[in-house]
């Protein structure tokens, strides 16, 4: 699908408004791409006052999710719009609850860079853990491209990078339960850090939604809950 | 993670399990084989082939000039009245050829019937306008005229609002009135299928739901045809859309595929209103 296919309607104002959705997105996509840039380093570096920063910005995400819905509901409402219109209306609500998901556990991510003490940090996995959430933002960053380009093929790469976080999940996970069970006296403090990775794992599941949600609304296939396999062989082939 | 990938595929498994419409597993009522229609030298119907499902309201629609309302009237003949008007090929209605020469029209007109755009009630008294099909046919038993009357109105969602006044001008009517009444009379000599002309154009936005919401009751006893340019009518009341452009038929599906994931890109440019 090309980019200016949205810009071919009769109503000009129709065209302005769905460019302004998709412009809104972008926009919001950036404000958690921030957030888990800094949520990361806060957490890796145990910079707190970029944590408490990260802590303070989540309202800004909020808000914008909640003004997208409302120019959603009024193109909806206004448009009633078929198709690829109706499609991309679709993407987008479910787009931005996934972004707005993935800004809260930014935050829980971010937290870790308040509560964690040097001491946690020299003993935990602290090189997979920051490798876990380069992916994260590489998905993060890949699929807002994806979506902003209309492009499936970049999508289903993306998608597939999630297969990466998962295995890194589990390695992290298992590297803090033999800790934990070396000394239990840990326990509290792993479990905190296991928290944070399970935060950046969710954020790699929702990437991949939103790349689900781009193959939705350029091909029309939904594929959600199948394999990587049906997602690359739904997203090729020509829609017209 | 592995569970979920178990999870996965189960899921994927049931979205191949057929789901919604579709015209393979529908009786068919109406069929139309390689269509073509001519005006003269021109050719407005281009060899159109197309299933048209047994209680079902199927929908055509396309920019004027398409050819839609041209198509409609191939399924009672009423293109026979235009002098011009040449045709080739073949319309099947239960499986018979309504153009073969031994077809009695008028009997194909009884078992097809039609609504226009404009409600076009006879000036004559309401129940006359509903009686008048079947004192055509010689039925003079008055309480028989009466059933059928009541009957018909009854079903065109009209019976509570003139049971009163039957015996007053169709004209008083207000214009959803009218096109109900029209609708009464033509359901009045039990027709299989009923060919509906843009039959909201002329009405206001609540009347236009009264007939929808009739239309969907009157398919469980026939088969509905409508031609509308309201797209968002065609999306509400019917179970298949039919887009027509230049004279051919574009696409044919489901309504809910044709509104959400039509397979032509000039399907597209047309719902979403984009330059063709």
């Amino acid at each position: 699908m090309d980019k200016s296919f949205f810009k071919q309607h009769i109503s000009q104002q129709f065209n302005a408004e769905l460019e302004d959705i998709i412009k809104q997105v972008m926009a919001m996509g950036g404000l958690v791409e921030q957030q888990l840039a800094d949520a990361i380093h806060a957490m890796v570096e145990g910079d707190v006052e970029l944590a408490e920063k990260v802590m303070t910005s989540d309202y800004q995400v909020n808000a914008k999710e909640v003004e997208i819905d409302e120019e959603c509901t009024h193109i909806l409402a206004r448009r009633q719009p078929t198709a690829s219109d109706l499609r991309l209306v679709i993407a987008v609500i479910k787009t931005i609850t996934d972004l707005e998901r993935m800004g809260d556990e930014a935050e829980r991510v971010g937290r870790m860079g308040l509560h964690l003490l040097d001491a946690d940090r020299n003993s935990a996995p602290m090189a997979d853990i920051a490798s876990m959430g380069e992916h994260a933002r590489e998905m993060t960053r890949g699929a807002l491209d994806a979506f902003a380009r209309m492009d499936v093929d970049q999508a289903v790469r993306v998608a597939q990078l999630d297969i990466q976080i998962d295995s890194l999940y589990e390695t992290i996970t298992q590297k803090l339960m033999k800790q934990m069970t070396a000394s239990p006296d840990s326990v509290p403090r792993l479990m905190d850090i296991i928290w944070a990775t399970r935060s950046l794992e969710r954020i790699g599941d929702r990437a991949r939604n939103i790349c689900e949600y781009v193959v939705y609304f350029v091909k029309g296939k939904d594929v959600r809950h199948t394999s990587y396999e049906q997602m690359a062989e739904e997203a090729t082939g020509d829609r017209h | 993670m592995s569970d979920t990938q178990t999870h996965a595929v189960n899921v994927a498994q049931n979205n191949q399990a057929p789901r919604g419409l579709s015209l393979d597993r529908e009786d068919i009522c109406l069929t139309a084989e390689d269509l073509k229609l001519f005006y003269g030298e021109d050719q407005a119907l281009k060899g159109i082939d197309i299933r048209i499902p047994k209680n079902r309201i199927t929908a055509f629609i396309g920019p004027s000039g398409c050819g839609k309302s041209t198509f409609l009237r191939c399924f009672n003949r009423m293109n026979d009245l235009i002098d011009a008007a040449r045709i080739e090929g073949t319309i099947r209605l239960d499986g018979e050829d309504i153009y073969d020469k031994n077809v009695d029209i008028p009997e194909l007109r009884r078992r097809v019937g039609m609504v226009f755009q404009k409600p076009n009630p006879f000036p004559k008294s309401i129940y006359e306008n509903v009686a008048y099909g079947l004192r055509l046919q010689g039925v003079k038993n008055r309480r028989k005229l009466d059933e059928v009357v009541e009957k018909s109105l009854k079903r065109a969602a009209l019976w509570d609002e003139v049971k009163d006044r039957l015996h007053e001008n169709a004209f008083g009517l207000s214009g959803g009135q009218q096109q109900r009444l029209v609708i009464a009379r033509a359901i009045a000599i039990d027709p299989e299928v009923l060919l509906l002309d843009e039959p909201c154009s002329a009405l206001d936005p609540l009347a236009t739901l009264k007939i929808e919401e009739l239309m969907i009751e009157l398919k469980k006893d026939y088969t509905l045809v409508i031609v509308t340019h309201n797209m968002q009518q065609a999306a509400r009341v019917s179970d298949y859309t039919a887009f027509m452009y230049m004279g051919e038929l574009i696409e044919y599906a489901d309504t809910d595929t044709l509104f959400t994931s039509p397979a032509k890109k000039q399907t597209e440019d047309y719902i979403t209103g984009r330059f063709g």
